[in-house]
């Protein structure tokens, strides 16, 4: 099926996207023909059991992967085809991540961390958003801190204030409380739904939790390389029900 | 960007030192070897200014030979007195003196030896009273034909003192003087420039260093007042015409400076080749440090790359990086090259007899110098793998991306294309094909090979590296130390390269002087037939002599049947610089050296009549009858007939005199003997007579042919000595490099580590397996190194055929020893690294990101 939210223009939209690896009988296709928008101001997750192809999506979708078939748009750019020269511009003016493993640099401050991607690309922050990013994920006292000394939520609040410091058409986050205990899972959660909300932020993200899928205002369900179901305004039983049903078939095939 | 560049840079900067270790020690050989020749330059300058500091012009007879610094001083040709009347009569002249000044006046030390200058020269003049440079210390001038004064320096290394008898060796044999007196200079100095100096009266310095009575070497002459030392220069030699060179005393200065400045080019020469062994090792340790930190900051770069950055960036952050380590190892290194150009300075000034230093100089071309090699070469070692890193893909930062083992096909057939280039550049530099540019052409063929083998080294470890490790493979430490050494072929090769290049320039320079020394030992033993020569070892330009009449009494001792002396000089033949030589006893060509004539008679001479070798016949297009002008270095040009032509060997010399040219060589006392026995004859019974002969020729010794051969290849061992000892520092340099990618090996596989110490791996064990894994890295290097340096050297020794190196000599002893000091090399490098591993903490390990 294709997931489709016309109502305003998508901020990253994949149209019929293949991604296949390997060649001859060792090739697999992690992702089979998906099409899909993602609206502006938006929290969406992308959802499905391991080797679904949901991170592989969100590579392709982010540019970081290229696809083997059809094309991927961020805004009205056209990431199919893009060079190296096109996706370091993308990556600088319309694109920003948030890991797994917070990847922050060692050596820099939290503050060093943050302004980072601005920095790289030579800019200077705005001072009001700067302030606003700071104070929404509450980290001014520890600004001077590095990343050694701070806890892991902290740490993915700092990858947080990266990511949405340079204000990119689309933050892609790959399992970000994957690695965070359930309460700074929580946080980050509520802190990532609130910049949608307050500041019309779109965020794409990658998680196989259904309760970190509860926080998105959409999730898009993907198994065996194709979107297979989509839910509305989720909370984590319907998600969960929805994961169930896409198990299902599964068993009954074995 | 920069900040980020610069912060990671400090949390590293013990690993990128130890790097730029390598760098530091190129770049002080380069700036040190520029100290040394500004801060010995401006020594001389200042030396000799004060030499000629009285003399307003200076006029000399043209020398008949040009020689330069390095051959000796030059003879100049004595003036008759009558010139001196001429130049006083010049106006503007307040006054003028005849000067006698020769190299060859050897003073006989109380130790009965003669003492030797090292190299400056042993002048000996005619005494002229004192001035505001020159002071008596001790004593008075010489009055009578048997008194001397002698400088200070001299009179303190022969330990002689005011009233001894002294014994002289000049053109004529020794003779005894009464030192009556002993000067100094201004200023608190011994000596000029580490001269020795002996003064006689006028008359008899004439006779002993001129060989002629009423002569001069040079006039010096006083400006009257009103006339500038130019002005009395151009009316000076306008008078006398142009068979005279006349010089004012600032062009004399400068003259006799620039001529030791060249000299010093050439230690300049060296100290610079040495630094480009440092900094050719340096590269390959900074391309292998940047390497592997790039290869661990994989997920660093990649983020970097995924929030914006370019690559381009990436590549300006690693290049910025080796920038910085570049500027460091700089600043280290000029100041370590400042502190070994004034300790060779004040070691050359103590060897060259207390040369008074001017002010330490640290010259533009130090700084520039330093700074120029050491950064362009890290920048230059770092660049591949910035390259590298910028091709590390954004995704990295997300997953782990398994870095495939990239194909070695490219780095193979790039390493066969440069090692190609090598030999091609080697075959035409050595095969005399490069002209002008043999030299450069050998050195960049032999650079060329170092890479090219070092890029072929990744493709060689695989089947060596295995084959080796086998011999550890024994124990489980042992086999996993063979696997790390294994698992990263580029690595490995290239530590090990860094140890190879030092390990094949010593086995390369040991082969080539081996082979020389044996092939002229077996030369001279096949070809010589004299069972006692005479000769001395020659600590300066000048070579030792003897006394002529030493010939003829030997030849009369009973047993001796055939004794000739040699001698040699630079002479003009036929218009060109050429080493003649002259054999007293002509019939020893053939009976002694082997001579086989090609043409002519070459068993006798007449007074008009010369013999010359093969290749010199070839050259010059001479033949049986051909009239060839010679000028030597006295007396007038004449023209020689060639009587005969011997076949060119290793002992003949490119043209033979007859005995009665000697006298008119710069040195004309003979500087070898040969002495043949008649058969039966025991040589223990002439070696004592003739050894008492030699009792006034203190310079010379007697030796049979087995130590005379010992003593002439003596002096390639000493060579070879110096030699090693400083390509030792290459090794270092590798050793350190050996240290450096263990250390940075072990960090980066700390989780590895502590999950093998997690299923029960012992310290001990952790240990012996980092152990083996150098050893086999280090004598993999050794390997290399000891196949590349025979190959090279052998393909020297084949080259140099031709010129007399016959038999190939390949040192095994030695090059079994580089191998078993390579392990312990090995071994050595490990520890650190292995009492690191063995402390990971197990759990903080597993837990490591």
């Amino acid at each position: 099926m294709t997931a489709t939210v016309g109502r305003e223009q998508a901020a990253a939209r994949a149209n019929d996207v293949w991604k296949v690896y390997g060649s001859g009988e060792a090739q697999v296709a992690a992702l089979r023909g998906v099409s899909a928008e993602f609206e502006r101001g938006r929290f969406t997750a992308i959802m499905g059991p391991s080797g679904s192809g949901k991170s592989t999506l969100m590579h392709c979708l982010a540019g970081l992967d290229t696809v083997t078939k059809g094309t991927v748009m961020i805004g009205d750019t056209t990431v199919t085809g893009l060079n190296d020269a096109g996706l370091t511009k993308l990556r600088r003016d319309k694109v920003g991540f948030i890991f797994q493993q917070f990847n922050l640099l060692p050596t820099l401050t939290a503050q060093e961390n943050i302004l980072l991607p601005l920095s790289i690309a030579g800019r200077k922050p705005d001072p009001a958003w700067y302030d606003t990013v700071i104070d929404t994920v509450g980290l001014r006292d520890r600004l001077g801190h590095r990343p050694a000394q701070l806890s892991g939520g902290q740490q993915q609040r700092v990858a947080c204030a990266r990511a949405l410091v340079a204000r990119p058409e689309v933050i892609f986050a790959d399992e970000p409380t994957g690695n965070l205990d359930s309460r700074s899972g929580a946080e980050v959660l509520k802190f990532l739904r609130n910049s949608v909300r307050e500041h019309g932020q779109t965020i794409v993200m990658v998680t196989h939790d259904p309760t970190a899928a509860a926080y998105a205002d959409r999730v898009v369900f993907l198994a065996d390389g194709q979107i297979v179901s989509e839910l509305i305004e989720p909370t984590a039983e319907t998600v969960l029900d929805t994961m169930k049903k896409l198990d299902a078939p599964v068993e009954v095939g074995n | 960007m920069l900040r980020a560049t610069l912060k990671s840079l400090l949390a590293r900067k013990l690993r990128l030192l130890l790097s730029g270790l390598a760098v530091v020690l190129g770049v002080m050989f380069v700036s040190g070897a520029f100290v040394l020749t500004d801060t010995l330059g401006r020594s001389f300058d200042a030396v000799f200014a004060d030499a000629y500091a009285e003399v307003d012009v200076s006029v000399e007879a043209k020398p008949k030979i040009d020689v330069s610094t390095a051959e000796g001083m030059p003879l100049s040709t004595p003036m008759p007195a009558s010139v001196l009347d001429r130049i006083k009569a010049v106006p503007g002249v307040a006054d003028a003196e005849g000067v006698v000044a020769a190299d060859g006046a050897r003073m006989i030390g109380s130790n009965g030896k003669v003492v030797t200058s090292f190299g400056p020269p042993q002048l000996g003049q005619n005494w002229l009273g004192e001035s505001d440079l020159v002071e008596i210390r001790e004593g008075r001038a010489p009055q009578a034909d048997d008194e001397i004064v002698i400088n200070t320096a001299l009179a303190e290394a022969g330990k002689v003192k005011v009233g001894d008898r002294v014994g002289v060796l000049t053109l004529a044999p020794k003779k005894e003087f009464t030192l009556v007196g002993v000067f100094g200079y201004s200023g608190g100095r011994d000596s000029i420039g580490g001269a020795n100096e002996v003064y006689f009266t006028t008359p008899v310095a004439q006779q002993l260093m001129l060989g002629k009575p009423d002569v001069f070497s040079n006039v010096s002459v006083q400006a009257a007042d009103g006339t500038t030392p130019e002005a009395l220069r151009d009316e000076v030699a306008r008078t006398l015409g142009a068979d005279y060179q006349v010089k004012t005393g600032e062009q004399l200065a400068a003259d006799a400076s620039a001529g030791l400045k060249e000299g010093l080019s050439f230690f300049n020469k060296i100290l610079l080749g040495f630094a480009a062994v440092a900094l050719l090792v340096g590269t390959f340790l900074i391309l292998n440090t940047f390497s592997i930190i790039v290869a661990q900051r994989t997920r660093e770069l990649a983020l970097m790359r995924a929030i914006g950055a370019s690559g381009k960036q990436v590549i300006g952050s690693v290049v910025l990086e080796a920038l910085a380590v570049g500027l460091i190892a700089s600043v280290l290194g000029l100041a370590a090259g400042i502190g070994v150009g004034a300790l060779l300075a004040y070691l050359f000034g103590q060897l060259a007899g207390g040369l008074t230093l001017a002010g330490l100089g640290v010259p533009a071309s130090a700084v520039i110098g330093a700074f120029a090699v050491g950064m362009l070469i890290t920048v230059i070692a770092a660049l591949l793998p910035a390259l590298r890193a910028s091709r590390i893909p954004p995704i990295a930062a997300m997953q782990d991306v398994a870095t495939p083992d990239r194909p070695l096909t490219k780095v193979t057939i790039g390493g066969a294309v440069v090692t190609g280039i090598g030999a091609v550049l080697l075959f035409l530099g050595l095969g005399g094909h490069a002209g002008d540019s043999t030299l450069a052409t050998i050195l960049g063929g032999v650079l060329f090979a170092f890479i090219g083998v070092a890029l072929l080294t990744p493709i060689i470890s695989r089947p060596v590296v295995s084959l080796l490790g086998a011999m550890f493979s024994w124990s489980v430490p042992g086999k996993l130390g063979r696997l790390n050494s294994g698992r990263n072929p580029r690595r490995t090769a290239i530590t090990a390269a860094a140890l190879m290049v030092g390990i094949a320039l010593v086995t390369g320079v040991t082969v080539i002087l081996d082979s020389a020394k044996g092939s002229i030992g077996k030369l001279a033993e096949d070809t010589i037939k004299a069972e006692l020569v005479i000769s001395g070892s020659t600590t300066g330009p000048r070579p030792a002599s003897f006394d002529p009449a030493v010939l003829e009494k030997a030849a009369a001792i009973p047993g001796v049947q055939l004794v000739s002396g040699e001698y040699g000089d630079m002479a003009v033949v036929g218009g060109e610089r050429t080493w003649v030589a002259v054999s007293s006893n002509v019939a020893a060509l053939q009976q002694i050296f082997g001579a086989k004539a090609t043409a002519g008679d070459i068993s006798r001479l007449a007074p008009d009549q010369m013999l010359v070798s093969s290749d010199t016949a070839k050259a010059r297009n001479l033949a049986v009858g051909s009239t060839v002008p010679v000028q030597l270095s006295r007396g007038e040009a004449r023209t020689y007939t060639v009587s005969g032509i011997y076949e060119s060997s290793q002992l003949t010399n490119p043209v033979t005199l007859p005995p009665q040219a000697a006298a008119d060589f710069s040195i004309p006392q003979p500087i070898q003997g040969f002495l043949q026995l008649a058969p039966g004859t025991s040589v223990g019974a002439v070696q004592p007579q003739v050894e008492r002969l030699l009792a006034d020729s203190p310079e010379v010794s007697v030796a049979d042919r087995a130590a005379f051969i010992e003593q002439q290849t003596g002096q390639l061992d000493s060579l070879l000595q110096m030699i090693q000892i400083l390509l030792a520092l290459a090794i270092v340099i590798a050793v350190l490099g050996i240290i450096n990618t263990l250390a940075l090996s072990v960090l980066e596989r700390t989780r590895e580590l502590g999950l093998l110490r997690a299923i029960g791996l012992r310290r001990a064990q952790t240990m012996r397996m980092i152990t083996v894994e150098a050893v086999v890295i280090s004598i993999f290097g050794a390997l290399l190194g000891v196949v590349v340096g025979a190959g090279l050297g052998a393909a020297v020794v084949e080259a140099l055929k031709d010129e007399g190196i016959t038999d190939l000599i390949l040192p095994w002893g030695q090059m079994v020893t580089f191998l078993i000091l390579a392990a312990i090399i090995g071994v050595v490098a490990a520890v650190l690294p292995a009492i690191r591993a063995a402390r990971i903490n197990v759990l903080g390990a597993i837990a490591h990101d």
